[in-house]
C-alpha cells in the first residue's frame, strides 16, 4: 500500500489557476491601488478570428475579451461544452484544441486563431455515439449530465495519451474533471473498458 | 398476432435521457439563448453588514455596451415586496427571504446589491469594478462557535420528552459533543435564470430549479400574475442537492430586469456566487448522551442541537428527530435551538439534518459499544425495533438486519480488530467502521397525464424535474411495467410548469409520489382500453372488464390469451387517435397511514491511516439500502455510489471557511473548497434489500437519494477510531484532528 499523490499535484493546480482567475476577477477593494479607476472606458474592438469547430471552418467577429467557452456556449450554440466555474477549477468546460485537451474557460478566443477545436458535438464524426460516450451510457457513468461533457472529452484524452494502463492512472489523468454527483467509479469503468477494448478511439 | 417476451421489455437499462447527456444534446438553463437577450450579473457586497450610503454607477453606465444597472433606487417595484399585507393586492404574497436589489441594506459579504445588465457577458462583467459602493458599516457576527457559547444569541428552542426519565443501573454513558461546518452543495451547473416577459403580464422563466411548478407559484404570486401566465422551463437540471428547491434572489432580480429593459435577460451566477447564495447546510453543534444497561439496551438518549440560519431568515431542519425513532429507547429527550448570524440563509443540503443528527447519533453508539466491550453491529440490533417508539406506528419495513449480514459479510467484518490501533500492515493502520442512516419516506399528490396514440406509443408528462437521480428513467420503467409494454414505446416529459402539477424533486419523495400517480395513470388507462375492447372488439362484448387484462400491448383475456386484440387495432376500431387521461394520485390511504415508513441504510467502511502522517485512504466501501423495491437497477446504484462520494467529501475534505473580520468566505471556489475527485475514491459496492415495501405505496417503492448520504461521516469516523483509537467528533476529519502536525505539501 502506499499513499496516493496524485491530489496533490491537482491541488497544486488548482493554487496557481486561482491566481490566475483573481486577476481576472480582481474584488473592487483592491482595484484602487492598482489605479484601474483612471481607464476610461471606450469601445471594445471586434477581431476577426478564424477557428475549425468539428471539422467546419469558422469566421466571426468576437470581442477580444470572449474565452473560447463563452464564444461556443453564448454566440455559436455549442451549448454541449459546460460553464462550471470560469476559474479553470472544475473541467467542465473541457474540449479539445489541436487534438490536445483544454480548458476552455481559461483560453481566450483571438488566442486561438486557425486552430482546431473538438467539442463533445464532434466527437463522433458519424450518427453513432463515439466508443467513449457509449461506454458512458453503459457503465452509467453520470447522474445529472453536466460534468459529463467534460468528463467524456477527457476520458477520450486520457485513453489517447496512454494514460489508461491502469486505474490508478486514469484517476489522476482524471482528476481535474469535478463530478459533484459521484458518478466516478463508473467513469473509470468506461474509460478502462474503452481503453482495452477499443483498438484507436 | 405480436405477442412480445415479456423479458424483452426491461433489457434496455440504460438511462432514457443517457444519449442526449452523453453527446451534449441535452439543454440546461442557460442554455437557451433567445433572441435580443440581454446579460446580467451582479454586484455583490464586500462588507458583512451596514447600509449602503451611495452607489456611484455613473462610470460602469458610461462602460461599453451597459444598458442598465438596478439597484434600491431605481428598482421598478415588485408588488411581493411590499411587507405591508393591507396594501397588498389578494393574490400577492410577501416574497421569502432577501429582496434582491430592493433597500441599501447589506445582510452577509457577498449579497447582491445591484444589477449590471449589458449587451454581452464580457460587457456586464467589465463593468462590474466601475460600481462604487460607499458603505456605512455595521458591527456583525459570523463566528458560530463563539457566538452559540452565549445562550441569549439562540433563538426558537423546541423540545421533545418522552418517557419518565431512566432509573433503571446504568453501566455505561456516552456525552459527546460533535460540531459539522458549513457545507456547500456545489452542483455543477451554475445557477440560471432567463426571464422574458412575452406580454405585459405573462411571463417566461428558464429557471434552474427542483420545482418547477413551485417556482411558478412563487414568482406568480411576488409579481401579482395568475399562476397560469408563469411559465417555468427546467428540462435538465445539472445537480442541485437541495440548492435548487427555493427561488433565490437570481429569479426576481432577472425578472426585474427583464421586465425594466424589456427584453429577455440572463443571469448566471458565479462560482464564488455559487457558495453564498443559494444556501449551505448550516453549521451545527450537537451533543449527545446515551445511557445503556450491561446487555447494551439503551436506557436514555439526549441530543441537543443547535444550527446557524441567517439573521433575517429562521432555517431549520430534522437534525435530532433521528434519536426520536431510529431505536428502542423509552426516555429521550431533545433539543434542538438555531443561531443567527450575519450571513445568507441556509438550505437543506442531501441527507439534510438527519445526515448531520445521524453523524452524532450513530458516532456516540459507536462510542458506547467501545465502553461495553459489544460489537456495534451486535449494540445496533439489540436496540432494533419494528415499532417507530416516537408514534408508535409500525414500520411499513425495516431490513436494517438484512443490511448489517450484507456488509458485515462483504467488508471482512471479522477482520475488525476488536481494540483500536492495533491492525498495522506496512505503516498504516487499519480500521473498520459501519454506521446507519434512515429518512422519512413519504407519498404526497401528483397528477399525470397519459395519452396512448393510435401509433401506439405512450407519452406520460408531470411539471416534476430530474436534478440527475434518474426520475425520467424510473418512471418510465413503472410505466412500463404497469403497462407490460416495452420502454421505447413510452416517453415521459418532465421539467415544465405547463404539464400537470407534480412535486419539487427533494427529500427522497419522488419516485413514491410520482410514479404512484404514474402506476395510476397507466391502470386507468388499462381500464379505459378494457371498456374499448368490450365495446368494439370484435368476441369481446360477452366479457366482463374483471376477466381481461392489458399487457405486451394486446387486451386479452385472464384464463385464454389467445382471445385479444391489439391495442392499436382496437383504437382504430373505436374510431379514436388517442385516449388522453390526467390522474391525480393523493397522499398516503387510510390504510397506508396506519404505518410510519421509512428508508434505510447500513455504510460499512474499510480505511487506513498512515502512521507516519495521518492521512486517510478509504479502502473499500460497501453500502446497503433499504428502500423497498428498486425500479431501476442501475440509476438506483449510482444514486448510492454518488452518495458515498458526497458522505466522503463531509467526512474528510469538505469545510466552509469564513474569514470573521471581515465576514468574507475565504474558500469559496473549486480550488479550496475540497470535493473529492476520482484519486479517493474507494471501491465502493451498492447493494440493495430490493424488497417492495407495499405498505407504503401500491409501487413498493422508497427513497434513495437521502439514505445514500445519511450515516456515511459517522461509518468512517468510526472506522478512524477502530484504525487509530482516535475519536474525532469535528467534521471534516483531517490529520492535525488525529494529533499529527501538518505538513505543506
Amino acid at each position: 500500500m502506499k499513499p496516493c499523490n496524485y491530489n496533490d499535484a491537482r491541488r497544486g493546480f488548482l493554487k496557481k489557476s486561482a491566481a490566475i482567475a483573481a486577476l481576472y476577477i480582481t474584488p473592487s477593494i483592491f482595484v484602487k491601488a492598482f489605479a484601474v479607476d483612471a481607464v476610461v472606458p471606450t469601445p471594445i474592438a471586434k477581431e476577426k478570428l478564424s477557428v475549425t469547430i468539428n471539422g467546419k471552418l469558422v469566421q466571426v467577429e468576437v470581442d477580444a475579451r470572449i474565452t473560447i467557452l463563452n464564444l461556443l456556449r453564448e454566440e455559436l450554440s455549442f451549448t454541449g461544452t459546460k460553464k462550471g466555474c470560469e476559474m479553470g477549477q472544475c473541467g467542465a468546460c473541457t474540449i479539445h484544441i489541436n487534438g490536445k485537451r483544454t480548458k476552455s474557460c481559461m483560453e481566450l478566443a483571438v488566442n486561438h486563431q486557425n486552430n482546431k477545436i473538438t467539442t463533445i458535438e464532434g466527437l463522433s464524426a458519424t450518427e453513432q455515439l463515439h466508443p467513449m460516450q457509449a461506454a458512458f451510457l453503459k457503465h452509467d457513468a453520470f447522474q445529472c449530465g453536466y460534468c459529463t461533457s467534460g468528463q467524456i472529452m477527457s476520458a477520450v484524452a486520457c485513453v489517447r495519451e496512454g494514460q489508461a494502463k491502469s486505474r490508478d492512472s486514469i484517476k489522476a489523468f482524471m482528476d481535474f474533471n469535478i463530478c459533484r454527483c459521484g458518478a466516478y467509479q463508473n467513469i473509470v469503468d468506461a474509460i478502462e473498458e474503452v481503453a482495452k477494448t477499443s483498438a484507436k478511439i | 398476432m405480436n405477442t412480445k417476451n415479456i423479458d424483452t421489455i426491461f433489457w434496455e437499462d440504460e438511462r432514457v435521457d443517457g444519449a442526449d447527456k452523453v453527446t451534449g444534446k441535452a439543454r440546461y438553463t442557460a442554455e437557451h439563448n433567445l433572441p435580443n437577450m440581454a446579460y446580467a450579473v451582479f454586484v455583490t457586497s464586500n462588507i458583512a453588514k451596514g447600509t449602503i450610503k451611495n452607489l456611484d454607477t455613473t462610470k460602469a453606465l458610461a462602460m461599453n455596451g451597459v444598458l442598465d444597472i438596478i439597484y434600491y433606487a431605481n428598482c421598478p417595484a415588485v408588488p411581493g415586496y411590499n411587507s405591508n399585507a393591507a396594501e397588498r393586492p389578494k393574490n400577492v404574497s410577501e416574497w421569502r427571504g432577501h429582496k434582491v436589489l430592493y433597500d441599501n441594506k447589506v445582510r452577509f459579504f457577498g449579497q447582491p446589491i445591484a444589477l449590471i445588465v449589458a449587451d454581452s457577458l464580457e460587457n456586464a462583467n467589465a463593468a462590474i469594478r466601475f460600481v462604487k459602493p460607499e458603505y456605512e458599516k455595521e458591527s456583525f457576527e459570523t463566528n458560530f462557535d463563539k457566538a452559540r457559547l452565549d445562550p441569549a444569541n439562540l433563538k426558537a428552542p423546541i423540545s421533545y420528552k418522552r418517557g419518565a426519565g431512566n432509573t433503571k443501573a446504568i453501566a455505561a454513558t456516552v456525552d459527546a459533543e460533535f460540531n459539522i461546518p458549513i457545507e456547500v452543495h456545489n452542483p455543477m451547473e451554475l445557477q440560471a435564470t432567463i426571464a422574458y416577459w412575452e406580454a405585459e403580464d405573462k411571463l417566461l422563466l428558464y429557471d434552474k430549479t427542483q420545482g418547477p411548478k413551485s417556482t411558478q407559484g412563487i414568482v406568480a404570486r411576488t409579481f401579482g400574475l395568475p399562476e397560469k401566465n408563469v411559465r417555468v422551463i427546467a428540462e435538465n437540471v445539472g445537480g442541485a442537492f437541495g440548492s435548487s428547491l427555493r427561488s433565490w434572489a437570481n429569479v426576481p432580480a432577472a425578472c426585474i430586469a427583464a421586465k425594466k429593459l424589456n427584453r429577455p435577460v440572463k443571469l448566471v451566477l458565479t462560482r464564488p456566487q455559487m457558495f453564498s447564495l443559494i444556501g449551505y447546510r448550516p453549521q451545527s453543534w450537537q451533543k449527545v448522551n446515551i445511557a445503556s444497561d450491561a446487555e447494551g439496551n439503551f436506557l436514555s438518549i439526549n441530543h441537543e442541537a443547535i444550527s446557524s440560519t441567517s439573521r433575517y431568515e429562521d432555517f431549520r431542519e430534522g437534525i435530532v428527530d433521528v434519536s426520536k425513532f431510529l431505536y428502542a429507547c423509552e426516555n429521550v429527550t431533545t433539543k434542538y435551538s438555531i443561531l443567527p448570524l450575519d450571513l445568507s440563509t441556509p438550505i437543506w443540503m442531501r441527507g439534510p439534518g438527519e445526515a448531520t443528527g445521524c453523524f452524532a447519533l450513530e458516532s456516540a453508539i459507536d462510542e458506547l459499544s467501545y465502553k461495553l466491550k459489544m460489537d456495534p453491529i451486535a449494540l445496533r440490533i439489540k436496540n432494533f425495533t419494528t415499532v417507530n417508539p416516537e408514534n408508535k406506528l409500525p414500520f411499513s419495513d425495516n431490513n436494517l438486519k438484512a443490511c448489517y449480514d450484507y456488509g458485515k459479510e462483504k467488508i471482512g467484518w471479522k477482520n475488525r480488530p476488536a481494540v483500536p490501533g492495533t491492525l498495522k500492515e506496512n505503516g498504516w493502520l487499519i480500521g473498520y467502521g459501519m454506521a446507519v442512516g434512515v429518512f422519512g419516506a413519504g407519498k404526497g399528490s401528483a397528477s399525470v397525464r397519459a395519452v396512448l396514440s393510435n401509433d401506439g406509443k405512450l407519452l406520460l408528462e408531470c411539471a416534476v424535474s430530474d436534478m440527475g437521480p434518474g426520475t425520467t428513467t424510473a418512471m418510465t420503467r413503472i410505466a412500463a411495467e404497469t403497462m407490460q409494454m416495452p420502454i421505447g414505446k413510452i416517453k415521459f416529459k418532465l421539467g415544465d410548469s405547463d404539464l400537470p402539477p407534480g412535486p419539487s424533486q427533494g427529500g427522497s419523495g419522488t419516485t413514491s409520489t410520482v410514479g404512484s400517480a404514474v402506476d395510476l395513470a397507466c391502470k386507468t388507462l388499462q381500464q379505459k382500453l378494457i371498456g374499448l375492447a368490450i365495446q368494439f372488439a370484435p368476441g369481446f362484448s360477452s366479457f366482463t372488464a374483471d376477466t381481461l387484462e392489458v399487457k405486451n400491448e394486446l387486451v386479452s383475456l385472464k384464463t385464454d390469451a389467445s382471445k385479444n386484440i391489439n391495442i392499436v387495432e382496437l383504437l382504430k376500431l373505436a374510431n379514436q387517435e388517442k385516449i388522453d387521461l390526467t390522474i391525480t394520485s393523493n397522499g398516503k390511504t387510510a390504510e397506508q397511514l396506519k404505518f410510519t415508513s421509512n428508508s434505510f441504510s447500513a455504510h460499512f467502511v474499510k480505511l487506513a491511516v498512515n502512521a507516519k502522517d495521518g492521512k486517510i485512504k478509504v479502502l473499500q466501501v460497501i453500502t446497503t439500502g433499504d428502500s423497498g423495491k428498486i425500479i431501476s437497477p442501475k440509476t438506483a446504484r449510482s444514486q448510492m455510489l454518488g452518495g458515498v462520494v458526497g458522505g466522503l467529501g463531509m467526512a474528510l475534505s469538505e469545510k466552509l471557511e469564513i474569514d470573521h473580520t471581515t465576514g468574507q468566505i475565504s474558500n469559496a471556489s473549486f480550488g479550496a473548497y475540497h470535493v473529492p475527485l476520482h484519486s479517493q475514491i474507494p471501491p465502493t459496492e451498492a447493494w440493495f434489500v430490493n424488497k417492495p415495501d407495499m405498505n407504503m405505496n401500491d409501487i413498493g417503492a422508497k427513497g434513495i437519494g437521502e439514505i445514500a448520504l445519511i450515516g456515511f461521516a459517522a461509518a468512517i469516523s468510526n472506522a478512524v477510531y477502530n484504525a487509530t483509537g482516535k475519536r474525532v467528533r469535528d467534521l471534516p476529519i483531517t490529520p492535525d484532528k488525529l494529533g499529527f502536525k501538518t505538513t505543506k505539501a
